[in-house]
């Protein structure tokens, strides 16, 4: 297991490079003009220095390598810097600078990731804390009016998207509802809100449950379908037969030789998922106002800002061969018939 | 119990008090395409010590029959509708689920066809065999060690105790099955019922299996139901043998009885299908033409008539009950055969 991690992280270099490459080339080659939406009244000679400043006009060889070098080593290392206090030598070196904003990519990354770890992540649990029972029950009462009804919500989180139930549950909680009703939710989630006391706590809570149960219903549409359809294979195997021939509990049955057994595959779906954490909520992002990483996305892409769609499109690349290499050393710890050395 | 020349003892064996006694057993399975009568009126019992053989074609209702008495059917779609099943004073189809529980895997072991899917992948052996002593006997973990080490000696697993925290996959068939043999005894089951435990199994497997059964009984003298479909192994280890065909028993008597003077159509039939080795060499292998029948509704007529030689007028419109032909045997068949013909 061991060697197999290392070997397959050493695979991991090509592999990202490659996209790395590949991302470069498709976000440079798109006809985006960095100065584009700097005002009318510039004058093109200005422009054109502005592009010779922002390097723009180099090979594009040099930019890849450039960009490469931020942020495989002047980003790791300024962040060391500021973590330790140590003096690296990395103070005058140029950052990754994002065309719109002038200050440094990672940082508005870093400023952004906190509301999308908060607001996704929060979905994604409660996503997974709702589908995996529901996905148990349904199968063990296979076609009982239970499991009818998950089918159809799940049918429902599967088939409407963010952008049209988010907009529904807007105009059920925070239109239709009274503002001094105690259901009203706030629509737009306020990122400067801080918790300091109970009350702002409550604040925060109620801010969060529209975005959450909008990307909860789908997390839990995926993961409970699944989780159904593992323990039903599971559940008509023999060694299940064998499990209830020894005398043992329905319910040990079910909860240890079954479900020990299904959520292999369960496990790995949800590993596999958890990069869109970080860059799959960028439509709800945008609907209840959160500016998180998914937003920023956007609106860099939306303003021609290069280095920020670059340098974000590979960080969640980067996530997703991760969790790909996590997903795989989980089945083999989970799976006992796997062996990778 | 140690026990001398088999056939010796199958007379004195009759006056016992049965172990386990089954009348009139009924089970019905209600599929969408309609009912299958699996199990129609089957009545037998099985002395303390005694090896009782089932045999008949795949699909005449063994495995459902063994799995109605101790409740393993999942309902729906079976439904054991009636009969009573005796074992220690109680009957166990108007048992509740706790005491059914105690019985299973308790004073009942169960040993089925595939080794290789029996048992359960993600868990050791070591964990599989201690679950029923754990469970029906109380044992602690050590204790549970110490007693599983000992079981997987007897069944002939050579380094048992190294060998409990090995996985399913790291054994062989016959070592599974082993290893299945010894979770069924390891409570010291009064019964032991085997289905088909060694179909599955390569030939010279098969042969150490038998070895092994036969050895068990000489050390343990619980009673064991043997089924199977090859009346050929049957013959070599059981005291009696129960003949099942379209979910019915045809015929029951004394192993020696049955091959000598079989009294039903279908037990001469089969007996004829067994190739012998010694004699000259036959261009053809017998068989039984046509199929054994699927019952969709309880039987008013005898089941084996359609592929019967002797049919009287009287097959189409009364289903046979077993008539006495023999000591200690008898025979669901209009048909008189004369003696020994
Ligand atoms: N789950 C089920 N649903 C419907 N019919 C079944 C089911 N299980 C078994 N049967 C039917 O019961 C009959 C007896 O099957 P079985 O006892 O498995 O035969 P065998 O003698 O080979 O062990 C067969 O006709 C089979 O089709
Ligand atoms: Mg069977």
């Amino acid at each position: 297991m061991f060697n197999f991690t290392i070997r397959r992280l050493i695979l991991t270099i090509p592999t990202l490079l490659f996209i790395s490459f590949v991302i470069f080339l498709i976000v440079k080659l798109s006809p985006s003009d960095p100065t584009g939406n700097l005002p009318l009244t510039i004058p093109a000679e200005v422009r054109e220095q502005i592009r010779e400043a922002l390097g723009v006009n180099q090979p594009l060889i040099v930019q890849y390598l450039k960009w490469l070098q931020q942020f495989f080593w002047i980003e790791p290392l300024i962040y060391l810097e500021n973590a330790t206090g140590w003096d690296l030598g990395a103070g005058d070196a140029t950052r990754l600078i994002s065309y719109q904003t002038r200050s440094p990519v990672m940082d508005l990354i870093m400023q952004r990731m906190p509301q999308t770890l908060w607001v996704v992540g929060t979905a994604y649990v409660v996503g997974i804390l709702i589908a995996l029972p529901i996905g148990v029950i349904s199968a063990y009462k296979q076609y009982s009016v239970f499991d009818q009804v998950g089918t159809f919500v799940s049918m429902v989180g599967f088939s409407v998207p963010p952008f049209f139930s988010g907009v529904v549950v807007i105009v059920l909680f925070s239109v239709i509802i009274p503002s001094d009703s105690f259901f009203w939710l706030p629509s737009i989630y306020d990122t400067t809100h801080r918790v300091t006391d109970w009350d702002s706590f409550v604040y925060q809570f109620r801010q969060m449950i529209m975005p959450v149960m909008v990307l909860a219903l789908q997390i839990t549409a995926q993961i409970s379908r699944f989780t159904r359809a593992s323990m039903l294979d599971n559940l008509n195997q023999d060694y299940v037969r064998t499990a209830r021939a020894k005398g043992l509990r329905e319910r040990t049955v079910v909860l240890l030789h079954v479900l020990r057994n299904s959520m292999i595959p369960v496990v790995t779906v949800i590993a596999l998922g958890i990069p869109s954490i970080f860059g799959g909520a960028i439509i709800t992002e945008q609907v209840f106002k959160v500016n998180g990483l998914g937003q920023l996305l956007i609106l860099s892409i939306q303003g021609g800002d290069v280095p920020t769609v670059q340098t974000l499109t590979f960080i969640f690349a980067i996530l997703i061969v991760l969790f790909n290499l996590i997903a795989d050393i989980l089945y083999g710890l989970l799976d006992p018939r796997i062996r990778y050395d | 119990m140690p026990r001398g020349d088999l056939s010796d003892q199958s007379a004195d064996l009759s006056a016992l008090q049965p172990v386990l006694d089954v009348q009139n057993l009924k089970t019905v399975f209600k599929t969408r395409s309609g009912e299958v009568h699996a199990v129609n009126s089957v009545s037998f019992d099985v002395k303390p010590g005694e090896l009782l053989g089932v045999v008949g074609e795949s699909g005449s209702g063994k495995s459902v029959t063994m799995m109605s008495l101790i409740g393993l059917l999942p309902s729906p779609p079976a439904d054991v509708k009636d009969g009573r099943v005796i074992f220690d004073g109680v009957d166990l189809l108007k048992a509740d689920a706790k005491t059914l529980r105690s019985v299973r895997g308790g004073k009942i072991g169960f040993v089925f066809q595939d080794p290789m899917t029996s048992l359960n992948p993600v868990f050791t052996v070591g964990f599989q065999i201690a679950e029923p002593l754990r469970k029906h006997m109380g044992l602690g973990k050590r204790a549970a060690r110490a007693r599983s080490v000992e079981l997987l000696e007897l069944v002939g697993i050579p380094d048992a105790a190294r060998r409990l925290s090995d996985y399913p996959h790291q054994f062989s068939g016959g070592m599974r099955q082993r290893v299945m043999i010894a979770i069924a005894l390891a409570c010291d089951p009064k019964v032991l019922i085997a289905d088909e435990p060694t179909t599955a199994l390569d030939v010279t497997i098969q042969a150490q299996i038998l070895e092994l059964i036969k050895d068990l009984r000489q050390k343990l003298g619980m009673a064991i139901i043997w089924i199977t479909h090859d009346l050929g192994v049957i013959a070599g280890i059981a005291d009696r043998v129960v003949v099942m065909y379209g979910g019915q028993i045809v015929e029951q008597a004394p192993v020696k009885e049955l091959f000598g003077n079989p009294q039903h159509p279908y037990t001469r039939a089969l007996l004829e299908t067994i190739p012998s080795v010694r004699g000259p060499r036959e261009d053809k292998l017998n068989v039984i033409e046509g199929q054994p029948p699927i019952m969709g509704a309880a039987p008013t007529a005898c089941p084996f008539r359609a592929r019967c030689s002797f049919r009287h007028d009287r097959c189409d419109r009364e289903n046979p009950v077993r008539r006495t032909v023999g000591p200690g045997h008898d025979a669901a068949c209009f048909h008189e055969f004369s003696h020994g013909a």
